[in-house]
């Protein structure tokens, strides 16, 4: 079991003038074992902080988290997060950073090795194993903090805009690969983005965000219109250019653009 | 100190060849200078040794014992009690620092102890270094240790506080414990810093040894010169501070050497 529930969640920080401001509003959201969640929107709507939550960083003001039936009480290595600045430790090697978590829980050894050299293959880092991060590529850099969470074999993986340090080229070649390993091992993601694109194409269900306050405008399950058109039998950039994709994401946009006109 | 701008705009940098020419030049003058003045009579010979007597003084102190040592001896002597004052800086400063910078409640004991006692220069600790041990080793490596330790402290602290959060919060959430993230983050982390601040701390600790010396009857760079000095003999005075100098740049050097192969290695340029 390890879907994430979010049950009637809100944030308030505390301002340094005084007064509180209130981040995320009641917020309820059910991720279901090995769905793929996207959360889109502006910068400000607090979709960072759910997924904080989730990993046990952050803590809602009111409301509970759950992960796989238990509530949140901390990080944990059951759920592992992929950071947007990748959060590689400078001074291991790739093979080091990879086998952190592993060294942590105490896997023996040669066990350990293996899982390593599984996912350095599946992740096209072969030959870079004993690298150190600042020798590496972003695109790179962010394929091992990928690969250090599904080492951990999770049963949730929380992505905080995993790509959004990426240049679009590379960008695009990862989208493509993580849908191939999230096919090939289905977890509980929640997938942190503000790219409409990216969303559509990754994720089962997008969950759309607006700002002050923070909150779910809508949830909109992309799975029907995948399956139907074979998405993953296809190159991105061809799925990207489908009218059936196109009209989701420009969809997708009105809904924001509304939000935040509102607010204007 | 290297590639600094050398009269042209911002991002002018100096080749190795006009380097070292100028570093030479600066060595000419300040050498050139101090014999001109020594010759020409404008002070007394033995208050100003010219550049050669002090060398000759100095290989005479090497083949002769002064004050009861030849001057390998002072030199070694000096440089043994300097490291032991500092490696008990090193062992005490830098792990306390990085305990400081990961637990609050130890920073806000010892911050303000440390803020206050840290301002009192180590020659001042003299007197009290004196009453307490005498003549023994303890005195010198109390005022080396003074001289040393805040630097060390600080670095470390410094430093812990200064490692990414992002980098522990991701230890944090593949299970490492507060040990682990202590030994495989915030240490790592933090060595930067550590690095230059031992680099300082030596600096400062080896400056602290002379002071340390006055109180210490045996051998030692501070003692030659002590000695020196009630002799009338400002060629062996120059002479110890001459090897100072020498064994000073030489430590600054061996730590900057350190400094850059970490830094190389782990691309933090």
């Amino acid at each position: 079991m390890s879907e994430i529930v979010f049950r009637g969640v809100t944030k308030t920080f505390r301002l340094p003038k005084g007064g509180d401001f209130l981040a995320i509003d009641t917020t309820d959201l059910r991720i279901e074992e090995r769905e793929f969640v996207a959360i889109v929107g502006p910068s400000g709507c607090g979709k960072t902080t759910l997924m904080r939550m989730a990993a046990g960083l952050e803590f809602p003001s009111t409301g509970s988290v759950e992960v796989g039936g238990r509530a949140v009480r901390g990080p944990g290595p059951e759920r592992a997060v992929v950071f947007q600045q990748f959060a590689l430790m400078p001074w291991k090697s790739v093979r080091e950073n990879i086998g952190f978590g592993l060294m942590c829980k105490g896997t023996p050894r040669a066990e350990a090795e293996a899982a390593i050299a599984h996912y350095v293959e599946l992740m096209g880092l072969a030959g870079h194993e004993d690298s150190f991060p600042h020798q590496l590529s972003g695109g790179m850099q962010q394929r091992v903090a990928i690969a250090r969470a599904y080492v951990m074999n999770p049963a949730a993986l929380l992505m905080d805009e995993p790509f959004g340090a990426l240049d679009a080229q590379t960008r695009i070649v990862m989208q493509e690969e993580l849908v191939r390993l999230a096919r090939r091992n289905p977890r509980t993601v929640l997938f942190i983005t503000h790219s409409v694109e990216e969303a559509v194409y990754l994720a089962d269900r997008v969950v759309v965000m607006g700002r002050k306050p923070g909150r779910i405008i809508e949830t909109i399950d992309i799975r029907p219109l995948r399956e139907s058109e074979a998405w993953e039998s296809q190159p991105i950039e061809e799925v990207m250019d489908r009218p059936s994709f196109t009209q989701m994401r420009s969809r997708i946009w009105k809904l924001l653009k509304a939000r935040e006109a509102q607010n204007a | 100190m290297a590639n600094r701008n050398f009269l042209g705009p911002a991002g002018t940098v100096l080749g190795v060849v006009e380097f070292w020419l100028l570093t030479l030049a600066g060595f000419t003058l300040f050498f050139g200078g101090w014999m001109l003045v020594a010759w020409s009579g404008l002070m007394p010979a033995n208050l100003l040794p010219s550049p050669l007597a002090v060398w000759e003084t100095l290989v005479r102190l090497w083949n002769q014992p002064f004050a009861g040592h030849v001057y390998a001896e002072h030199l070694t002597a000096s440089i043994g009690r300097f490291l032991m004052g500092w490696a008990i800086a090193v062992a005490i400063g830098i792990p306390l620092g990085l305990l400081m910078g990961w637990y609050r409640i130890l920073d806000e004991i010892i911050t303000p102890l440390f803020d206050s006692i840290r301002f009192v220069a180590p020659l001042a600790w003299v007197p009290l270094a004196a009453l307490w041990f005498g003549t023994g080793i303890g005195g010198p490596l109390l005022i080396i240790f003074v001289g040393s330790f805040a630097p060390c402290l600080i670095s470390a602290y410094r430093g812990a506080r200064l490692v990414e959060p992002r980098l522990v919060e991701a230890a944090q959430t593949m299970g490492a414990s507060g040990r682990r993230i202590i030994q495989h983050v915030l240490v790592p982390g933090a060595m930067p810093s550590i690095i230059s601040g031992l680099r300082v701390s030596a600096g400062l600790g080896w400056q602290s040894l002379v002071g340390s010396e006055l109180i210490v009857v045996g051998a030692g760079l501070g003692y030659l010169m002590v000695q020196g000095q009630g002799n009338l003999a400002t060629n062996i005075v120059i002479a110890g501070m001459v090897g100072i100098g020498v064994v000073g740049f030489a430590i600054d050097v061996a730590l900057r050497g350190v400094e850059a192969w970490f830094k190389r290695r782990w691309g933090q340029t």
